[in-house]
């Protein structure tokens, strides 16, 4: 794995009393395979969480629990104090709450980066054109491509886009944003764009959930790094611990073989 | 390029030579005749074949159509004028244009109702076709459209049209009161609220039906290429929203509307088109209570968009089927509820990866338009069939009709072909 952020510089960030999420005995099946079990976690404001673990061991699954593109079966998420419950009008308010950028981008292909930040500050926060425009703007300059705005999607490189992705998620003004393998599809060159985005994010004080197999900012940015295996939640401790000094066997056989040593 | 550089450098070129024209047996006309008719003996054969064809058609064809006749009385005169000769009896077509184009019960004094009515549908068309160069206002008048055009072609008070269009602006404003709580109430409401309006309505437009009226033309008395246009139309714009909820009521995720769409869909798919326009011809009228009229042509309105809306929503199906789950998956995450990322996201896309297909069943439909003439609708083949045909002047007269029918008929599905292929074009963006 490519270790592409410089480690000496750990960003320094206050952690809240306040709860942003919290997910108890939480499970899930997918028909009758359990993919999710018994899952326990609080996650305060301000907190950077890294996810990891083998592939299908429930990460991704995990995080789209939370803003509800998944049903969970048992337990219960509360996010920023709402109950997560099929009422659809509690999950278009936590939806709108909580960003999330996907491994292969997912933007509107037909709108352009300008239009598709805006789109849903204008439908769904309901804030006139204009303004909604110049939130798009700032944000895609603090993205770095408010040149690009009057382009389409498909114009872009896979790191461009996924910070577009990024920046239509902020224009919503999330409390939490959520990260599934933002960087897995980028070519190496395009892995560093993103991470720094990400790292800035970090800086100003966002609540974030990360699936990432990218180490280096885990150890940069995370303040806890949790590691699934088969669905639970089979480890979680402060990054320095948990490379430096992993418990269970299943982690060290993970670390050992995602830090190639 | 900086002096030092140039020193620098043994030999550099400060005078671009002149441009040269290529060889002239490498451009032009005669290359491009030698590289597409005759590159090789093989295509040289078959392009002089091709030639040799060509001519044939062309010399049977042009002689008949320079040599007809567009002023006799009948066909035994133009047979007797040409005496042998080749030549056209186009004057069937001077004599008839009036009922091949409006049927022969529409009142000739009239004619200028269903031509206004046409003229306007471009105007009232534009701002749909080609949204990105004209005026949005101008929707407003494609709004009012269905109600004009009903007037002029059927005649009558216009206080019909007008509370057929009040019945839907009420409506319309009930839905908008009711939605925000519920979105099934706000449909009964509108529903409820358009039935009140047009039930004192009736009243009303029957105690006043002096006012603006123009003379009625009943339904019965369309005909010709008209009746042709008015069921394309119609059926066309009719279809395509339809198309699109039974699309989306197909992959919904309730089940009772699930299957009444499926069961459609597939119903629809299984039966001759043919079979549909006999039912509606005599099997609806056999279920309605009697001394009920219920008005033929709506009838097979009814038919050919219950046949092609199910058609464009297996088309559209397929759109919405190509596109990927991270679509909705995005929508969903940025708090769109399903109406919004419907509209906005999945829609747009879906209909532009289906434009292809929805063209091939908008041509089709106004294709089989024609079909009406087996329930014995004199359109423009029912008019060709029937009473020209039939006429002691005209019997025999074939290829003028027919031809004049291709005339009619091949303008505007070249047209929608053509347009539906700028259309994708402009609407390319994904640079895939
Ligand atoms: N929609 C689905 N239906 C059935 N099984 C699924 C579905 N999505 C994921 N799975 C299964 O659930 C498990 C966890 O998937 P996922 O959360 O995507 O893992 P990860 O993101 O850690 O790679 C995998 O075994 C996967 O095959
Ligand atoms: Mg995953």
């Amino acid at each position: 794995m490519s270790d592409v952020l410089p480690e000496t510089h750990n960003v320094e960030m206050t952690v809240s009393d306040e709860i942003a999420i919290t997910i108890e005995n939480m499970n899930k099946w997918y028909g009758t395979f359990h993919v999710l079990r018994d899952i326990n976690l609080t996650v305060n404001r301000g907190e950077r969480i890294v996810i990891a673990g083998p592939s299908g061991s429930g990460k991704s699954t995990l995080i789209r629990c939370i803003n509800a593109l998944e049903e969970h079966q048992k337990g219960a998420i509360t996010v920023d104090g709402t109950l997560l419950s099929s009422d659809i009008k509690n999950i278009d308010k936590i939806r709108s709450e909580v960003g999330m950028c996907f491994q292969h981008f997912n933007l509107f292909p037909h709108l352009t980066i300008l239009e598709n930040c805006t789109l849903a500050p204008i439908w769904v926060r309901k804030i006139p054109k204009k303004e909604a425009e110049a939130t798009a703007m700032h944000f895609l300059e603090k993205v770095k491509i408010p040149d690009q705005a009057l382009k389409y999607p498909g114009q872009l490189s896979g790191g461009q886009q996924q910070r577009v992705a990024i920046a239509r998620s902020l224009c919503m003004k999330p409390r939490i944003m959520l990260f599934d393998e933002p960087t897995s599809a980028l070519d190496p060159e395009m892995i560093k764009e993103v991470l720094d985005t990400m790292v800035e994010l970090a800086e100003e004080g966002m609540t974030m959930l990360c699936v990432t197999h990218e180490m280096g900012f885990a150890r940069q940015v995370a303040n806890r790094v949790i590691f699934m295996d088969q669905g639970q939640i089979v480890e979680q401790n402060e990054p320095e611990e948990f490379f430096n000094n992993p418990q269970n066997e299943r982690t060290k056989l993970f670390l050992s073989q995602i830090l190639g040593h | 390029m900086s002096d030092q550089q140039a020193q620098s450098v043994a030999f550099v070129r400060d005078t671009m030579l002149p441009q040269e024209a290529p060889p002239a047996s490498q451009t032009g006309p005669v290359k491009w005749v030698r590289d597409n008719l005759f590159p090789d003996v093989f295509n040289a054969v078959l392009t002089l074949i091709a030639l040799f064809f060509i001519y044939k058609i062309l010399a049977g064809f042009l002689p008949w159509l320079m040599g007809g006749l567009w002023t006799t009385a009948s066909l035994a005169e133009c047979r007797e004028i040409l005496d042998g000769a080749t030549g056209g009896c186009f004057s069937v077509l001077t004599e008839r244009w009036n009922q091949l184009l409006f049927g022969f019960k529409y009142p000739p004094d009239q004619y200028w109702r269903p031509t206004l009515a046409f003229v306007m549908l471009f105007v009232a068309a534009a701002p749909l076709l080609f949204a990105m160069y004209v005026p949005s206002k101008v929707l407003y008048f494609t709004a009012l459209y269905p109600f004009i055009a009903f007037w002029l072609i059927w005649g009558g008070t216009i206080v019909v049209p007008l509370v057929a269009l009040l019945g839907f602006i009420v409506g319309y404003m009930a839905f908008k009161k009711v939605e925000a709580a519920s979105f099934a109430g706000a449909l009964g409401a509108a529903i409820v609220s358009a039935a009140v309006v047009w039930f004192v309505g009736g009243f009303l437009s029957d105690a006043m039906s002096g006012v603006l009226a123009l003379p009625e033309v009943p339904s019965r008395d369309m005909g010709g290429f008209m009746l042709n246009f008015i069921l394309g139309v119609v059926c066309v714009s009719l279809s395509l929203p339809i198309g699109i909820l039974l699309a989306l009521g197909r992959q919904s995720d309730m089940p009772i509307i699930k299957w009444i769409c499926v069961v459609f869909i597939e119903f629809i798919r299984g039966v001759p088109l043919i079979t549909l326009l006999f039912v509606a011809n005599v099997v609806l009228a056999y279920f309605l209570p009697p001394g009920t009229t219920f008005d033929l042509i709506l009838r097979v309105i009814i038919m050919i968009t219950m046949f092609s809306s199910a058609y464009i929503a297996e088309v559209i199906r397929g759109g919405l089927a190509a596109l990927p789950k991270g679509q909705y998956e995005a929508a969903d995450s940025l708090g769109l509820d399903y109406a919004q990322s419907m509209r906005l996201i999945i829609m747009p896309q879906a209909l532009k990866i289906s434009i292809p297909g929805i063209v091939n069943v908008a041509v089709g439909l106004f294709k089989d338009t024609t079909l009406v003439s087996v329930i014995s609708m004199f359109d423009l083949v029912g008019m060709i069939r029937g009473p020209i045909l039939a006429s002691t002047e005209w019997n025999g007269v074939y290829w003028e009709l027919w031809g004049f029918a291709i005339l009619m008929f091949f303008p505007v599905c070249y047209g929608i072909s053509q347009y539906s292929q700028w259309l994708e074009r402009k609407l390319a963006t994904d640079h895939r």
